[in-house]
């Protein structure tokens, strides 16, 4: 019941939203204070996560709970670990040397940082976005495929379900279904941007992570991407890490600040843009750093 | 002084030596390829026959046939020191070289003529070259053709008839040689394999009866075929023998000499441009499309480009996964110090070893190790010969793939480390593993590399030699590693080169001067299945280019 009032109560803020790219007072104060974390459902749960690059102490001790089905944004100045904080969701430092992590991050009650997970497995659970589209040089429909045929699907009927179903939801169905053959580095970066995320929900993932996805693109791109991410909230849960607060106000329904490897402030995006309960948090948002 | 220093820093003096380089380069490897080019192919033109009138040692006149094939001066005194008597005045005296031919009853192809010995000069239309089977080319007048020793046709009228008979000559060596190459080699394979599955049979302590039987009488049904084969080359031999013609030499002797052997007949100096430019394209046609004669330098060399195509294609396939192999292993799974590093310095440096160590290390460990322990477990039966244990097309493949291997190696690791890190990680956030990432995006994206490293193979080891010689080229490979007898690819037998056949004919062959247009030839010829194989590599390599362009990017 709650849950159903919540998701509601989402969706039309999604709809009052006014959607430009100047600072909009509007946006920031747009809707009662109904969300809480406390009456969220669990989607991964983050306990004492500390992250060392090298001799670096890169994460501090973090203790968050990100809830499903919600837009959850990570904010804060250049170098404060929110990417390495989202790159630790899917094991993705493991890729880095000299990379070492204490406490645990849990998925569905299992830490993924045992050394039983299967981290392939992992990634498919919780899948990611770059900051730079990264199509591979391979046509749109086996890019779209691409996790589909890692799983083993041959089935021609199968793939091309799934390649159609994943290009609606990231929306680039009707730019492409007439060339779906083609490289997929023919497309604009927005599109490119777009084919990624299609790749990414194509493999159904329950988790899905943003690395700064717009920062790359041109604002009319942008606020595709925005509008996109609206959508998928339905389906998946989303962890967005953003340099622009502005984005982070728009699209997400709580909001992360952190600061030299410490998470500050944790909170609904309202709250936290209107009302900052910590001081670094207002200078940040204010503007007098970062 | 200040304009000088002005120029100088300007960097123009830089840009002109650096240009100057370059056409250095360029106008070097124009310069090679125009010398073979114009040595080489001039071989193919029909030259026109002299008949000369020349005063010789013991001041007597004799008349001399043959093709001039050069000239040069030769100082007075070295050819009065040397015994030779020269009337004239004129110093240096121009001293030309002629080719005679007739070796097998001249004894020798070729002799030096002092020019102003020479006193009468003339091109008789009548003067005809053969080109034939053995002792190589015949110079004179025709003076008759002979059916069964009887004259059928004299003067004028034998021409016609002797290209008549030529052609029907020609036509029943062909029969023959289909006969003994391909019939009669397949019954000698098969009964060679009965030879074996016998002795097989025999070392297993196999005493089935029923199984010697069948073997008693296949071969009993071949050697039959056989028999009707050689029947039927006595009855061609006969057939082909049956004509002879009388050549009129240049010492004025008559000669009877049989047609069969007769390969080709033409009149030179009768023949207008477009005659000879047929000829001069038969030519060639044969020269890449026939098999050898005579020692290797008549004929053509088809063999040998078969072989050094087939060879550098064995070495491809072997040389590109093992270097990618090694390369990924290297770059992608070692973990980076100094073991790695240490282990790149000696591939780098495996590409500074003289080839001819490879070719020992083939012939100790492939050729002697490997090719006998093979002879030992599978082909006891063929003991004492050796089926592995000799040199062959396998080993030599296998040698100039190790030569080449460091080439591969470092092109492969280089193509790697330019793929984006960007790249692979979104098809790790896929759910991949590192190898199916590998084998999915990472391998085929660096496939343009790869092949650049196989292009640089390639130029190496088609033109590699040396090596060669220890583990499997031979002068004349009596049958090609590829035929119609299963199992079709013969990876055993040794074969033909053309970097070899350069050598051979130009160094080992029993008459040097006449084979050295032929040396310019093969050696064009060799540049030209390299350039061909480079550029096959090279158009594979811009399709993969184009298909994974982003890396440009």
């Amino acid at each position: 019941m709650l849950e159903q009032y919540a998701h509601d109560l989402g969706t039309k803020m999604n709809e009052t939203q006014t959607r430009t790219h100047g600072i909009n007072i509007d946006a920031l104060s747009r809707a009662p204070q109904t969300l809480s974390l406390d009456k969220e459902e669990t989607a991964l749960q983050v306990a004492d996560l500390n992250l060392y690059y090298g001799e670096s102490h890169a994460l501090k001790g973090v203790n968050m709970v990100i809830p499903r089905n919600r837009v959850t944004a990570f904010i804060g100045p250049s170098g404060c670990g929110k990417s390495t904080l989202l790159r630790c969701f899917n094991r993705m430092n493991d890729l880095i040397d000299g990379v070492r992590t204490e406490g645990e991050v849990l998925l569905d009650g299992n830490n993924i940082f045992d050394r039983s997970v299967n981290v392939a497995q992992l990634r498919r659970h919780v899948g990611m976005v770059f900051q730079k589209p990264n199509p591979f040089p391979k046509s749109i429909y086996e890019n779209v495929a691409y996790g589909l045929r890692i799983q083993g699907v041959k089935h021609k009927r199968v793939l091309d379900e799934a390649v159609e179903r994943a290009l609606k939801g990231a929306g680039l169905w009707d730019e492409v279904k007439d060339r779906l053959q083609e490289n997929g580095l023919g497309l604009s970066g927005g599109q490119q941007q777009r084919l990624v995320i299609a790749r990414a929900i194509a493999i159904e993932p329950e988790i899905l992570l943003l690395d700064e996805p717009a920062s790359a693109l041109d604002p009319i791109s942008t606020l595709k991407i925005e509008e996109l991410i609206a959508e998928l909230k339905d389906n998946f849960t989303i962890v967005i890490v953003t340099h622009n607060m502005q984005q982070a106000a728009r699209v997400s329904d709580y909001t992360a600040f952190m600061y030299l490897g410490n998470l500050i402030e944790y909170r609904d995006t309202n709250t936290l843009f209107t009302n900052p309960a910590k001081k670094q948090t207002e200078d940040y948002i204010t503007g007098r750093y970062g | 002084m200040t304009n000088i220093r002005d120029w100088v820093n300007s960097g123009t003096p830089w840009v002109w030596m650096i240009a100057g380089a370059v056409s250095l380069s360029l106008f070097m490897v124009f310069g090679v390829l125009a010398l073979t080019a114009a040595r080489g192919l001039v071989y193919f033109w029909p030259k026109d026959i002299a008949e000369l009138h020349y005063t010789d040692q013991t001041h007597q006149e004799i008349r001399l046939i043959g093709e001039i094939h050069g000239s040069e001066e030769v100082p007075l005194s070295r050819l009065t020191s040397a015994g030779v008597d020269v009337d004239t005045d004129k110093d240096p005296v121009a001293r030309f070289l002629l080719k005679t031919g007739n070796r097998d009853v001249l004894g020798t192809d070729f002799r030096w003529l002092i020019e102003p010995n020479i006193s009468q000069q003339a091109y008789p239309e009548g003067l005809i070259i053969l080109e034939r089977r053995e002792w190589g080319n015949a110079y004179g007048y025709l003076t008759a053709v002979k059916e069964d020793g009887l004259i059928v046709a004299r003067g004028e009228d034998a021409w016609p008839a002797f290209q008549e008979r030529i052609e029907r000559v020609s036509q029943l060596h062909e029969r023959i040689r289909d006969i003994e190459k391909d019939e009669i080699g397949a019954i000698n394979h098969g009964l060679e394999q009965l030879r074996l599955e016998e002795r097989r049979l025999e070392l297993a302590g196999d005493k089935d009866t029923k199984k010697r039987a069948t073997i008693e009488k296949e071969r009993s049904r071949l050697q039959e075929a056989y028999g009707e084969l050689e029947q039927e080359l006595t009855r061609l031999y006969t057939d082909s023998n049956r004509d002879n013609y009388t050549l009129e030499i240049m010492d004025g002797r008559e000669i009877d000499l049989p047609i069969a052997k007769v390969v080709r007949a033409f009149r030179p100096n009768a023949m207008g441009t477009s005659a000879k430019v047929l000829h001069y394209v038969a030519k060639i046609w044969e020269f890449v499309s026939d098999e050898p004669r005579e020692a290797n330098t008549e004929g053509g060399i088809f063999p040998a480009i078969f072989g050094t195509v087939l060879m550098v294609i064995i070495m491809s396939i072997i040389v590109t996964p093992l270097g990618v192999v090694a390369a990924v292993y290297l770059r992608e799974y070692a973990k980076q110090g100094f073991t790695t590093q240490l282990i790149r310095i000696a591939v780098n440096n495996l590409a500074g070893v003289p080839s001819i160590v490879y070719g020992l290390f083939g012939l100790g460990f492939f050729v002697y190790f490997l090719g006998g322990s093979i002879d030992q477990i599978f082909y006891p039966e063929a003991l004492p010969a050796p089926t592995f244990g000799t040199g062959g097309i396998l080993w030599a493949s296998l040698t100039l793939a190790i030569l080449t291997l460091p080439v591969v190696i470092v092109a492969t690791e280089e193509g790697l480390s330019r793929i984006p890190r960007s790249i692979r990680e979104g098809s790790l956030a896929l759910g991949a593993t590192k190898f199916e990432t590998l084998w999915r995006t990472v391998i085929p994206m660096s496939s343009p590399a790869i092949m650049t490293g196989l292009i640089l193979a390639v130029a190496r080891a088609a033109g590699e030699v040396a090596p060669l010689m220890l583990v499997g080229v031979v002068k004349l490979a009596p049958s090609m590693p590829l035929d119609t007898n299963a199992p079709f690819l013969h990876l055993d037998r040794k074969f033909m080169h053309l970097g070899f056949h350069v050598y051979d004919v130009g160094f080992q062959s029993p008459n040097v001067e006449a084979a050295r247009p032929l040396v310019y030839a093969t050696a064009l010829l060799l540049v030209v299945v390299i350039v061909v194989l480079n550029l096959a590599a090279i158009a594979i390599r811009n399709h993969l280019r184009e298909k994974y362009r982003n890396l440009e990017s």
